[in-house]
């Protein structure tokens, strides 16, 4: 590789320039959201476009966070997702379990149907999936969301369980199992503590994906108690488009949940990524 | 081996033995897979099936009187929508527009990444950011970026040249596509580095050592070792990355609408619209038919493409 070559300075340069245009890439439009959501109302159309802002205030932040509903849409949120991801991660990693240790027939058939999920256009059953959930009255209701992210999800999270039983070799829980555990025995007190991480991790996967979703929830909730804080955030910008601050102060609240999930599943996007190998 | 001896089934002995067997090898799998099955079943297996019988019904919420089987008449209509086919155009464009670039960056960024520099560990999660921004918060704060009001990009394009005057592109019929696909781009790059920097770092080393031995430049060294490496990895990237924008409505959705006009009107966007804000079912089911039927053309081109590389 190059490190064997003695690289001359031009290409150096021409490495950390590269880099340092990928990282500007990456966190300006990220910069520019919270520059917005500090600048003080009165500076916005003086010096909207300026690089840095003259003064920062708070004010934006504490007007979304108490004289709005933005807190009950983040709490509607942050029930959903969490819901969402443990409900999703305990069936995923049933049904990861069964792919990693069993051979069974019409196994490769449910392989096919579980990554076409992954591939057919989702918003196919916007309107079947809207009719059934009026007939259960349970539009407006954060059950259906939850109902419907948990079966979206499945099939990605189902993969990655299966990449992470798979790293564990199989004599563990057989030795377990000889000396005398049952399977589940075996599965708990051996295959369990040894895939927390993995668990974690497609908790982390299945959170991120439940929070950034829009169109099921705009379609499937309508009233303000229940919106989720995307569906919030889109109405509040519709509503009252100019109040550029608060609406930049509110992505900034929605972006916290991520990022945090972010930091915690950095080290697995790699096998996350390439295990359900569709997952956005 | 005297373990394993002890382990298998001993011939002979029936009964029992004979039940837990077939309890452990046929029946226990099903057990773990049940939630699993019985939900992806209710919630997507069963929608899609009353999804494609929708297209051969009129279903709109604003006007129940008008609902029942209509046969092929909502395809007619889609063939004579000029809409439709507006879309199906813009659906090309902002797929292979969006994954072209998302490639080429994503390929350079995994490529750097793969090297040694100072700083790696603080960079690597920055530049992989963007991959874990909520996809409405990206398309807002994008459409932000390109407001004159208040973002800087149609400033900076007017001083390039490229505008005449800073105006908004997003309202720009002939512009206004590249606004959801640079922040599609922004969005999709760090999963096309992701991706492809695992691949790269499969690649046994000893190839590049014994190239250098053999006094290779660092072009051949890329262009014999590093993408022959690759080419499986993106080819399968590449096809379901397309397959995933093309369905992909959220970033057009919050961004434009569709509009000004329809120019930024794709078919997963179309499908979201007309049901959304028509409550036009049976239409927007019929849309989701004719866009499923493309990507399986898609796909079955890809398929034999692939089959015949492989064979030769």
């Amino acid at each position: 590789m190059a490190v064997l070559r003695k690289p001359s300075p031009l290409r150096v340069a021409g490495k950390y320039g590269a880099l340092a245009f990928y990282v500007a890439f990456a966190l300006f439009p990220l910069y520019w959201l919270l520059k917005i959501a500090l600048t003080p109302d009165q500076l916005i159309y003086s010096e909207g476009t300026k690089l840095w802002p003259g003064a920062a205030t708070l004010e934006n932040f504490r007007i979304v966070l108490f004289q709005s509903d933005f807190l009950a849409y983040f709490r509607n949120s942050v029930f959903v997702s969490l819901t969402t991801a443990a409900a999703t991660t305990l069936i995923a990693a049933g049904a990861g379990y069964a792919f990693s240790r069993f051979h069974f027939r019409g196994k490769r058939a449910l392989v096919a149907v579980m990554l076409v999920t992954q591939m057919f256009p989702l918003l196919m059953i916007i309107a079947p999936i809207y009719k059934i959930v009026a007939a259960i009255g349970l539009l407006n209701s954060l059950t259906s969301l939850i109902i419907v992210y948990t079966a979206f999800n499945i099939p990605f999270a189902t993969f990655l369980m299966q990449s992470f039983f798979d790293g564990i070799p199989k004599d563990l829980e057989e030795a377990a199992m000889m000396d005398g555990c049952t399977r589940f025995q075996a599965l708990r007190k051996v295959i369990v503590p040894l895939t927390l991480p993995g668990l974690g991790a497609t908790l982390g996967f299945v959170f991120t994906a439940a929070w950034s979703e829009l169109l099921f929830a705009l379609m499937l909730i309508n009233s303000n108690d229940t919106m989720t804080f995307p569906v919030g955030l889109l109405t509040f910008v519709s509503k009252f488009s100019v109040d550029w601050g608060q609406m930049m102060a509110a992505g900034v609240l929605a972006l916290v949940p991520s990022c945090l999930f972010f930091v915690f599943i950095q080290r697995y996007l790699v096998q996350g990524l390439t295990s359900g190998a569709v997952k956005g | 081996m005297t373990l394993r001896a002890q382990h298998a089934p001993l011939p002979g002995k029936k009964g029992r033995a004979e039940g837990t067997f077939y309890w452990r090898y046929v029946m226990e799998p099903w057990l773990y897979l049940s939630p699993a099955i019985i939900l992806i079943g209710l919630v997507m297996l069963v929608p899609l099936a009353i999804g494609i019988s929708y297209s051969f019904q009129s279903i709109e919420l604003l006007r129940p009187m008008n609902t029942g089987w209509v046969g092929f008449e909502n395809y007619g209509d889609l063939v004579e929508d000029r809409k439709f086919w507006k879309s199906l155009r813009n659906t090309l464009w902002w797929t292979f527009g969006s994954v072209g670039f998302q490639f080429a960056l994503g390929l350079g960024l995994a490529l750097l990444l793969n090297t040694q520099f100072y700083g790696k560990r603080l960079i690597q999660p920055l530049v992989f950011l963007p991959w874990a921004v909520p996809t409405f918060l990206s398309a807002l704060t994008w459409a932000w970026l390109f407001n004159p009001v208040i973002g800087p990009l149609p400033h900076w394009l007017a001083a390039l040249g490229v505008l005449s005057e800073p105006y908004n592109i997003l309202g720009d019929p002939d512009l206004a596509m590249w606004g959801p696909i640079a922040a599609n781009v922004w969005y999709g790059v760090p999963f096309f580095a992701i991706t492809l920097l695992a691949a790269l770092q499969s690649i046994p080393g000893e190839l590049y050592e014994a190239a250098e031995i053999d006094g290779a430049t660092g072009w051949q060294c890329f262009t014999k070792i590093t993408l022959p490496f690759l080419a499986p990895m993106i080819a399968i990237t590449v096809m379901l990355r397309t397959i995933w924008i093309a369905n992909f409505a959220d970033l057009i959705f919050v961004m434009t609408g569709g509009g000004p006009a329809n120019s930024t009107q794709i078919l997963s966007s179309y499908i979201f619209t007309t049901a959304f804000r028509k409550l036009d079912f049976g239409y927007a089911s019929t849309i989701a038919v004719a866009l499923l039927f493309f990507l399986l053309i898609f796909a079955a081109i890809l398929l034999a493409i692939r089959r015949k590389l492989v064979r030769i």
